[in-house]
Order: C-alpha cells, then structure tokens, then sequence
C-alpha cells in the first residue's frame, strides 16, 4: 500500500479565488492510500517544496499529489522535490486544478467539486505507479547540418569552433545558398560576396567540418543523441579529391547551351561546370541530362584536357551512413514560381523578372557582368517599375500565393530601387506596394534614403496587369493614395515574389519526424520559448527553413541552433524518457502486431527459452522493446491481443484507476 | 443528489502534445467550458484502448471524447491515424450497442486551438446532455 501525501495549492488567488482549497484537501484525505494532506498558498515556492520535502520525511510518504496547475508547467519542479526529499521522481502526479478547473469555472461549488474529482483520480493512479528509472544512451559526438546556405555555414562553423565534428549535407555542387547569388545587402550595401565567401572558406578549411556537396539524406533513423542517417553522394562523374578547380574542362566541353541555374537561367552554361568563381568546395560536376559521353557515349573532351586525371564517367551514386549526436534543418527558401500570375506578364515577356534575377543581372558575376540591361534587348532601361508583396499576404489567391507577409522584400526592394537611382541617376524608379514594413535595426532610414535621398517613386497601390506593347512594358496600377488610375510605360518590371521552404523540406521533415506548418515552414518547439528546437528531441532550425528571415535574423537563429547543439554534444549521456513501452514475455505470443505498428521500429523479437509446468524447455518467440529506441507513445499496447504490452507510468491499470475515480 | 439534476459526465483523453496543451491554453485564455468534462492525459490518442472507453461507459459516463493532434501532426508521426480507425470501428459498435453515435467523438485540436477545444467540449457536453443519461452499458454493480 503506498502512503501518499496530498498537497493542494492556491496559486495565490488564481485557484482558490473558485476552487475551496481546504475543503479539497480535507476531502482528499479520505482517500484510499492518503496518510497527509495540507494546502498552500504557493506549492512551487521554495517554502511550499520544502513542506513536501518535510511531510516526505515526517509520514513516510511514498507518493505525491500535487493539486496545482497544469503538469506543463510544474511536473518537473515537483519532480525535482520528490527527488530532493529520496522518493523516486516519477511517483508523483499533478491534478491540474488550475487550467483544467479554477481558470475555466465560475463558481465556488462547481470549482471545488471537480478539483475534488480530478485530485482522486490523480491519487488513485499513483496508488499504482511504480518507481521508474530513466535509461541512459552516449551520445554521438558529431552534428549533421542540412543544407548550406548562410544558416548551414554559420551553424557548422559555431559548432565546429566549440571542437565537435560537423558535416554539411547540400543538394547543389556547392553551398553559399541564396547569399551567394545576391549582390548588395541591405541595410548597409556590402557585397554579399565579399562577407560570404570568406567564411565558405573557413568552412573549406575547418578541420572540423565535412561537406558532402550535391548529395542529400535519404534515411534517418535513431534519437536524440543517436542518429542513423544515410547521405546520398549523387554521382558528378568527378573525383573530388582529385580535382583542383582550374576550370580547363569547363572551358573545352563542347556542349555550352545549358541553361545556367545559377543564372536563373539568363545565361548558359556547359555540361561540366562550377557554379561560381568561389563555389566551395570547388570542383566540376557533370550534368549527365546534357552531358554528351554520358548520353551516348560520344565526347570524352574533359577527360582529355583534364591534367589531374579527375574525370570518372563510370561514377556511381554513393552512399555513406554515419551517426550523429543532434541534426540540425537548415534547407532555406525559394522564391514561388510566378507560372499563375499571368496579369504581370511574367511568362511572356523576358523583361518581367523576379528579384532574385535582379540581383544577378546587378552582380558583376552575372549575366550581364553587373550591368543593368533589360534582358530582351540588352539595352539600358530608363522606367523601372518595383512590385512588391507577389503573392504574399494573399489570403484571397492561396491558390497561387501565400498567405503570410514574406518579410524580407520591402527591405530588398528599397535596395534595388536606391541603388538603381544610385549608379542610373537617369532611370525613374516606381515602386508599388500595399505597406512599406521596415522593422529592424537601421531599416526604416533605409527605406527613408530611397524615397528622400534618391527620390524613387513610392506609390501605395496594386499593380493591376502588365502587358508587352513593342518594346515597352504597359503597366496599369491604381494610387490609392491620390485615387488615380496610372499608366506606366516600362522597360523593365521587377516582381518581388513570396518566398516559401524549399520542396524538399515536407518529406525530409516526415523522415525526421518533424513537424510543419500549414505552409511547409519548419515548427518550433515553442514559438516564444524555444524558437531553434524542433518538437522532436536532437533535431534544431537554422534560418528561413523555419520562417522569412533576412540574413542578420538568419545568422543569430544559426548561431543560437548551433549552441543548443553544443550544449546536447558536450554530454556524455542523455537521459531517456523512462515512460516506455515493455512486454511481459509470459503472456507474448510473439505475433508482431506491435512491431508492426510501432512507428520508431523499437521492437524486436528475440528466442526465449521457457520452462514448462511438464520440466521440458520450450523456446518462444517474444518481443522485446529497445527502451532507448521507444519514444512511449503507447501504440503497441493498443493493438497487442493478449495484453502482454504495457507502457510505464501511463499502464492500462492506471488509466483505468483514473477513469473509475472519475466516473464514481 | 436527486437523479433528475444529474449532471452529464464525460471524460476526455487528450494526448500530451497537442490537445492536453489545447486545453491548457483555453484555461490560459479563461474560455469556459462545462465543469462535466473531465480529462485523463495520455501520451498520444493511440494510447486510448478501445477498453478504456467500454470501462467509462461500464462506470456511468454519459460520453467520451478523445482529442488528438491534426491528423500528420501526431507528434508520434502516425498514432491518430490509428486512433481514427480504430475508434470509427469501436464507435460504429457502440452505436449498434445503444451508444448512440452522439456520445463518442474524436477532435484534432492543436496546442494552438484554445478556442476549438473549449468550443468543442461546449458543443460535445450539450449534445450529451440532450440525449440525457446513458444506461445502455452501465453496470450497476459498480455502484455502491
Ligand atoms: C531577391 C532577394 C534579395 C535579398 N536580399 C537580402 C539582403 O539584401 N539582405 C539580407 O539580409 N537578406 C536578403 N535576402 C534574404 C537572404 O537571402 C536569406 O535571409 C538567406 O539567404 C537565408 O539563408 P538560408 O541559409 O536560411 O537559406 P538558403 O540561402 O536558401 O540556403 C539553403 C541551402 O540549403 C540547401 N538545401 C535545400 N534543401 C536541401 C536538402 N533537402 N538537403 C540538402 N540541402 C538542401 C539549398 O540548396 C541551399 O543551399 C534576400 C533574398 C532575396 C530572395
Ligand atoms: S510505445 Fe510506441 S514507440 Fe514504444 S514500442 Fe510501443 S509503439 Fe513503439
Ligand atoms: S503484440 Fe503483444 S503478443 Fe504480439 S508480439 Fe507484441 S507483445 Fe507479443
Ligand atoms: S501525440 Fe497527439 S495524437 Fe499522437
């Protein structure tokens, strides 16, 4: 029989202004197994804790009650207590009496009433709780970063700095991101290159870090602390480790007609190639979709002309499997596609672009060696007109756009409108938007030096539709301000297009366990208190994965992921939940029922021998649950047919305790 | 007590992650709701054994709720899939029972929905309430 110790709390006045105090803990004690029961103003107070510790001591109490508000919130101080006071953690139960009760009920009887109920049906469960002790697992040494963008590559440097092990895993030929395509940066207009590629350097250098490029993770499995994950190195049909990066492949490759991604496909380039001068790490990849030797065996130039003997067209796809302590998101955004918005001509004219393709036609990297000519005709153009907010903030077009503000274009189109105004005093710029949002440091004297200082045309207004008239760009908008209908004749129109997670991100969220938004956005643990921690324990966010961000924003979310997983390498052991599922092997018919269902694959089955009531040795087969691997969700013990399978601290006999208390 | 100002009773599972936090948040946000809905935690809606659910009705409740996680939100990835199943299964031979329909119920509501779980328990304890006790399966002889 276990002694157990009741102990209701006003919370001041926030429970006994509707719950009587007293008369719950006067009720209490008569309950089977109750030996004390008292009340207090503040339960969690240092003063209300040592009242347990000392109760624990003075009645030989074996188990706790603690009437106060949600388990949420003080399950684990009052776990603590019992732990100070030498009971075992886990014999202590929270009636929630506060949430549950107090906050939602009116009245003094109704209030007191139910608080009676639910500290029965808490007292009745720890008459059947068991001391449980948690298992403990080492931990993996080593972190894994999706994704290598400006989030990835700060995470891993902050990592690898405090002396753990890293590796990057990003699907393209190099990382940088989206960083690496942009020209200037706002607020201050440095080159993004110039702060960028640097630190892909320390992370080419990083003793510390590996980066498997082109490659991504095919399967997880494990826990926090023990990941199992497989990378998939795509074939580039060049050996890395060979390769210097001298470009003389690139060169020769006959096939030069191959729509440059990088580019936003406004140049071209060769079947072989290296995305950027700074690409790290810096080595050829073969696009086999063009590739002529590859397609039909015909070519073989770079294989000729490259003197460190890299190229290896019989490449095979590869994969690595290795173990990681913590696993951190970093897969970044995309901008949408523009494909349904038809009203700004997207699609028809060459000389609509999105902002993105802005920063590459500014970039003296790209397509037009930074100078600003529209794309049709390669000439200057003399009207720019700015859309902001292309389908974002649309509730009404979900369909096509987003819902949500996507945070990061007010700011970047200022940018290009002032320094369009800066280096072509003679181009008027327009820019069309529902509100300038200019939150953030040194952001909204930005906004103000484009309008006041370069005098670009802010006009508060949709642009209604976009349509080619010769060589000019007709451009129908409405002045919301002025109540007018203007007509602009454009040379080139720039959309500022929503941003939403990359494609890739649902199933590997699903592979990680993970949860999302309703728009793909990775969800945080909890969206004040524990922004870069993902609901699934050992899995952090890094940057725009978890929701628009700019790079300072992107930067201090990485840094803080990288220090949330540093604080998990440095233990040796983790703690497990010990509230995991076992079976009772004499009862197991070895069925599999519960392998089949358990979601994390923690059951496995092993030969027992058994003892027959006739002295002779039977062998059976019985399953046997990894209780590092079980996460207790309590699956298993649902669909077991002869009630072998049990989950500790939520067993079938003490959630059925809790209902006969409450039905009484 | 006199039997005719019986109140309904009805007892709601909530899974820790989602709903349990739901109904946290409706307390945090004061939103009322019936003091006849009490709640029993479970780690995930696919805790709920089929038995459990008999045991309330064996015992007297007059309905039985279960709230999870949105359906893909589990934060187990699949219970509430389970849990649809199994209790669209259970539920369809209560009714057959006597159970009406009406008594049994499987919500998703999220950590975020304060406002649903409230309005759901407001819109469940009524319908209990209109359909009035449940004798169909319980057992008197648990009652002293
Ligand atoms: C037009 C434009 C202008 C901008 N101008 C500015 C500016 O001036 N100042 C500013 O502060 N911010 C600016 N930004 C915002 C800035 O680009 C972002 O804040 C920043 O790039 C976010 O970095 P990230 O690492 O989170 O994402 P990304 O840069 O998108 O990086 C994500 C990386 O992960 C990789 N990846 C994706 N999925 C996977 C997968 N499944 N497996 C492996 N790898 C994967 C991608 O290939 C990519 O390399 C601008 C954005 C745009 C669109
Ligand atoms: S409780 Fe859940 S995680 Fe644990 S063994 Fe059972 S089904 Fe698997
Ligand atoms: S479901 Fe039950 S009987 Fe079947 S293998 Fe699992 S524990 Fe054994
Ligand atoms: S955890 Fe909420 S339904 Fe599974």
């Amino acid at each position: 029989m276990q002694r157990i110790g009741v102990f209701v709390c006003w919370c001041g006045s926030n429970i006994a202004g509707t719950v009587d105090v007293q008369a719950v803990s006067e009720a209490l004690k008569n309950e089977p197994g109750v030996v004390f029961s008292a009340n207090y103003q503040y339960m969690c107070s240092q003063a209300g804790q040592n009242m347990i510790i000392e109760a624990v001591k003075e009645h030989n109490l074996t188990g706790i009650v603690v009437c106060s508000c949600s388990p949420r919130m003080h399950e684990a101080t009052f776990r603590k207590t019992a732990a100070a006071a030498g009971l075992n953690p886990y014999m202590v139960e929270i009636a929630n009496i506060r949430e549950q009760c107090s906050w939602v009920h009116k009245d003094m009887l109704t209030g007191t009433e139910k608080a009676i109920i639910l500290g029965k049906a808490a007292v009745a469960k720890v008459n059947l709780n068991t001391p449980l002790v948690a298992g403990e697992t080492p931990v993996t040494k080593r972190a894994l970063v999706i994704g290598g963008g400006i989030a990835g590559i700060q995470t891993a440097l902050d990592i690898a700095e405090a002396g753990f092990p890293v590796d990057i895993v990003e699907t393209k030929p190099t990382i940088g991101g989206k960083m690496a395509q942009l020209d200037k940066t706002f607020p201050t207009l440095d080159c993004a290159a110039c702060i960028l590629t640097p630190k892909m350097v320390d992370v080419a250098q990083n003793e510390n870090i590996r980066i498997f490029s082109y490659s991504e993770v095919t399967e997880v499995k494990g826990f926090v602390g023990n990941f199992d994950v497989t990378v998939k190195k795509k074939a580039r049909y060049v050996n890395e480790d060979i390769c210097t990066g001298c470009g003389a492949c690139v060169e020769k490759c006959p096939m030069k007609k191959v729509p440059n991604e990088f580019n936003l496909n406004m140049d071209n380039r060769s079947a072989i190639y290296i995305p950027f001068a700074q690409a790290v790490p810096k080595v050829a990849t073969i696009d086999p979709n063009h590739c002529n030797m590859l397609k039909n065996g015909r070519c073989g130039v770079c294989s000729k002309v490259c003197a460190a003997g890299a190229i290896d067209y019989k490449q095979k796809d590869e994969y690595i499997q290795e173990k990681y302590g913590a696993i951190v998101v970093a897969t970044g955004f995309n901008p949408i596609s523009m494909d349904k918005f038809d009203e700004y001509a997207y699609n028809q004219s060459k000389d609509v672009i999105t902002s993105l393709e802005f920063e590459r036609l500014t970039n003296a990297a790209g397509p037009t060696a930074g100078k600003l000519l529209r794309p049709s005709d390669l000439k200057h153009p003399h009207t720019i007109v700015f859309v902001q907010c292309v389908g974002s903030r649309c509730a009404a077009c979900a369909e096509k756009g987003k819902e949500y503000c996507s945070k990061i274009c007010c700011m970047y189109t200022a940018k290009h409108a002032m320094l369009t105004r800066d280096k072509y005093p003679d181009t008027e710029v327009y820019v069309f938007y529902i509100d300038v949002r200019t939150p953030g440091k040194s952001f909204d004297e930005f906004y103000r030096r484009a309008v006041e200082e370069y005098g670009v045309h802010y006009i508060k207004g949709m642009v209604g539709k976009v349509f080619p008239e010769g060589d000019k760009l007709k451009v129908q908008a409405s002045d919301l301000l002025n109540n007018k209908q203007l007509h602009i004749d454009a040379d080139l129109v720039v959309l500022a297009a929503a941003i939403e997670p990359d494609k890739s991100a649902r199933p590997l969220a699903t592979m990680l366990t993970a949860s999302m938004d309703t728009n793909d956005f990775f969800t945080e643990a909890h969206p004040k208190l524990r922004p870069v921690e993902s609901p699934t324990a050992g899995v952090f966010l890094s940057g725009t994965c978890q929701g628009p961000k700019d790079i300072p924003e992107t930067v201090s979310q990485a840094s803080a992921a990288a220090a949330k997983v540093i604080s998990l390498l440095v233990k040796d052991k983790l703690k497990g939940n010990p509230c995991v599922a076992s079976s009772d092997e004499l009862m197991c018919n070895g069925c599999s029922s519960c392998e089949r269902v358990c979601p994390y694959g923690a059951i496995t089955y092993e030969d027992k021998e058994f003892r027959m009531p006739d002295r002779t040795v039977a062998i059976r087969r019985v399953a046997k649950v990894n209780p590092a691997v079980c996460q207790g969700c309590g699956c298993c013990t649902v669909v077991c047919p002869s009630g072998a399978m049990d989950l500790r601290g939520f067993a079938n006999r003490q959630i059925i305790a809790e209902v006969d208390a409450i039905c009484k | 007590m006199q039997v005719n100002e019986r109140k309904p009773l009805i007892v709601a599972f909530c899974c820790n992650w989602c709903s349990y936090a739901g109904a946290d948040l409706a307390g945090n946000n004061r939103l009322s709701y019936p003091a006849d809905v009490k709640i029993i935690k479970v780690p995930c809606s696919c805790r709920v054994n089929p038995m459990f659910i008999l045991r309330a009705f064996q015992r007297g409740a007059d309905g039985v709720i279960l709230c999870g996680c949105h359906p893909g939100d589990c934060h187990y990835t699949s219970g509430n899939y389970y849990t649809r199943r199994r209790m669209a299964l259970l539920f369809s031979m209560l009714d057959y029972l006597g159970i009406e329909k009406e008594r049994t119920r499987v919500e998703w509501v999220s950590a975020a929905e304060g406002a649903k779980f409230a309005a759901t328990m407001n819109d469940f304890a009524q319908t209990v309430a209109a359909l009035g006790e449940n004798k169909r399966l319980e057992d008197l002889r648990c009652k002293k």
